[in-house]
């Protein structure tokens, strides 16, 4: 799909019908977004759980783009606000960041660990059960 | 916005909404095939890594904007943002790992709450904002604070900066909890109404982080990954209203995303701990039994004690040692020593698996994460379903702090708090040695019949030590 066709989808979505509010749309993002949720986890092992965890901690740490849009898009925000917004952004930033790497490390244990043939095994077991 | 198809110069091109709506999506489909990568530990890490990188251009993608306001301060942010987040997190130990994914999350709840405390003071409290967006930037500010000074709760109890034992206010805890529940909704219901006081959204912040402690106080430390889980999926959905109200695609689908994984993560969770997350959220679990159980071997039953070196003889001419690995060796670190001893009991011909409990140690998974950085091999690790049918064939189980994952309660006792829980059969091996400090009872704060079962002998001292005793015993046979 090209840019083009991706953009007028959006587009007609944003304005379907007479007047579809944003409201309505981002309603039926959000619905959406939970099934897929949903759907996502339920097929995770336990084995994963606390990585999955921590990685689902790090991507709700997108919040930090709510500071940066504020930041960004205010002229003058006055020195109360910048300082809200601020310590926002650096909390974030500390989720965000944090818990990517953290994610990380405890998923390279996992994947370093089996040797080919271990690997073997594994898929054979798998295949068994 | 620019009509489409019409040619425009790069510049407009790049902060023209539905290219930005574009990269969004881009953004928001790379954090569902990575979360699907977590489906297996193969794929895991390309996974998380693929969601990293769709964090990068979500994050560039809402820096597009012309005028471009605060570029210092956005710098500065990032950058002392990064310059704790990184060493955090590369520094922490396995082991402490729950309190440091309560940390992260806290922080999180905190910068959505903080972002609509901002909104509410650049739109001179709200004054002619649509009612939905204050409704949902009120959301956020209250389960956004909830998360923030509950998960710093979870943090001080599991870094045990504060007792992990359950706190509450006794005859007060209820009056408090709904006093300033009706305070946070309240001044959110006036707010709405068109109040546009500071005060009051301060009120709002502060009741609902309070209602956040004492939320969090009254839950033993077993109940604390279950917690964490939930206000984990708390974050999300504050993330999530705060898209709504910042009318950020983005923000939605991935706030949303972990919301409901979040909620169905605590779901699994309480339900392996045979708990619903209502009775987690009552707590005073693991608290208010202690006290009136007496040493197991009050119930009936001899224990016997035992020594390193007849564990060490016994486990030496085992066929089979399924080792059972708990809290207890989280807590002291024995997971290297563990994984020497194993070595040592492969040389000499005996085989060795490792029992996993769905929720052993303080997190799901987290026994599976300590064992892996001890480098035992990843094949070895057996999850409840797959090893509880082996026990028979078991000569020697080495249970290693591990109290109510081995409790045949679970299955005989049907007064007993844990009863249903699905348990790990330990009691059905030909032998059983349990690693403890002492007789003390466990999280659940209930006797455990296995010590006292004729098959079984205690080694008592810290597991590390004990497990390094056996393993000098070996090398010496």
């Amino acid at each position: 799909m090209s840019v083009d066709t991706i953009t007028s989808v959006v587009a007609a979505a944003e304005h379907t019908g007479a007047g579809a509010s944003p409201l309505v749309t981002n309603l039926a993002i959000l619905v959406l977004a939970g099934f897929v949720g949903y759907a996502v986890i339920s097929k995770v092992p336990n084995t994963l759980h606390t990585p999955l965890m921590s990685g689902t901690n790090a991507i709700h740490g997108i919040v930090v783009l709510g500071g940066l849009l504020l930041l960004a898009t205010g002229p003058d925000l006055g020195f109360v606000t910048q300082l809200i917004l601020f310590v926002a952004l650096v909390f974030g930033v500390i989720n965000v960041i944090g818990g990517f790497v953290v994610t990380d490390r405890m998923l390279e244990m996992f994947k370093s660990k089996p040797t080919p043939k271990a690997d073997a095994d594994a898929d054979r077991e798998g295949a068994a059960r | 916005m620019t009509a489409l198809g019409t040619p425009a110069p790069l510049a407009s091109f790049l902060t023209d909404a539905n290219f930005k709506s574009v990269l969004y999506i881009v953004a928001f489909a790379l954090f569902i095939y990575g979360l699907s990568g977590l489906t297996g530990p193969k794929t895991a890490v390309r996974g998380n890594r693929i969601a990293a990188v769709g964090m990068v251009i979500a994050v560039v993608t809402t820096l597009l904007v012309d005028p471009f306001h605060n570029p210092l301060l956005i710098i500065l942010g990032v950058v002392i943002g990064v310059a704790i987040g990184v060493p955090a997190a590369q520094r922490v130990k396995m082991t402490a790992m729950p309190q440091m994914v309560a940390l992260f999350n806290g922080v999180g709840g905190g910068a959505v709450a903080l972002i609509a405390w901002a909104e509410f003071r650049q739109s001179g409290g709200f004054a002619f904002t649509p009612t939905y967006i204050v409704i949902f930037s009120l959301f956020s500010a209250i389960v956004g604070s909830v998360s923030f000074w509950g998960s710093n709760v979870a943090f001080a109890k599991l870094q045990e900066l504060i007792s992990g034992a359950p706190k509450t206010l006794g005859a007060l805890q209820l009056p408090a909890q709904v006093l300033t529940g009706v305070v946070a909704v309240g001044s959110a219901v006036a707010i709405t109404a068109g109040t546009d006081s500071e005060l009051l959204m301060v009120l709002l912040l502060v009741a609902a982080g309070v209602f956040g402690v004492l939320l969090v106080l009254p839950i033993g430390g077993a109940d604390m990954p279950v917690v964490i889980s939930l206000l984990n999926a708390f974050t999300g959905l504050a993330a999530a209203a705060a898209g709504v109200a910042l009318d950020n695609q983005a923000l939605i689908v991935a706030g949303m995303i972990v919301g409901a994984s979040g909620t169905i993560l605590t779901q699994q969770m309480a339900v392996a701990m045979n708990r619903t997350i209502l009775s987690v959220i009552a707590g005073g679990f693991g608290g208010g039994t202690t006290a009136a159980a007496g040493p197991a071997g009050a119930a009936g039953g001899t224990v016997r004690s035992t020594s390193a070196s007849d564990v060490a003889i016994q486990m030496a001419y085992a066929q089979q040692v399924v080792i059972v690995p708990g809290y207890g060796m989280a807590v002291s670190q024995a997971q290297h020593a563990v994984r020497e001893m194993a070595k040592l009991l492969e040389e000499k011909g005996v085989t060795v698996k490792y029992a996993i409990h769905p929720v052993a140690g303080r997190m799901p998974g987290h026994m599976n994460v300590l064992l892996a950085e001890a480098d035992v091999p990843y094949e070895q690790l057996k999850e409840m379903d797959d090893i509880n049918g082996e026990f028979k064939r078991t000569d020697v189980s080495l249970v290693i702090g591990a109290n109510d994952v081995t409790n045949p309660d679970a299955r005989n006792k049907a007064d007993s708090p844990i009863y249903g829980m699905p348990i790990l059969n330990v009691d059905e091996s030909k032998s059983t040695i349990v690693l403890k400090r002492s007789m003390s009872s466990g999280y659940a704060g209930i006797d455990n019949p296995l010590f006292v079962d004729p098959k079984t002998s205690m080694l008592f001292g810290d597991a590390k030590g004990s497990v390094e005793a056996i393993t000098e015993e070996l090398k010496a046979l």
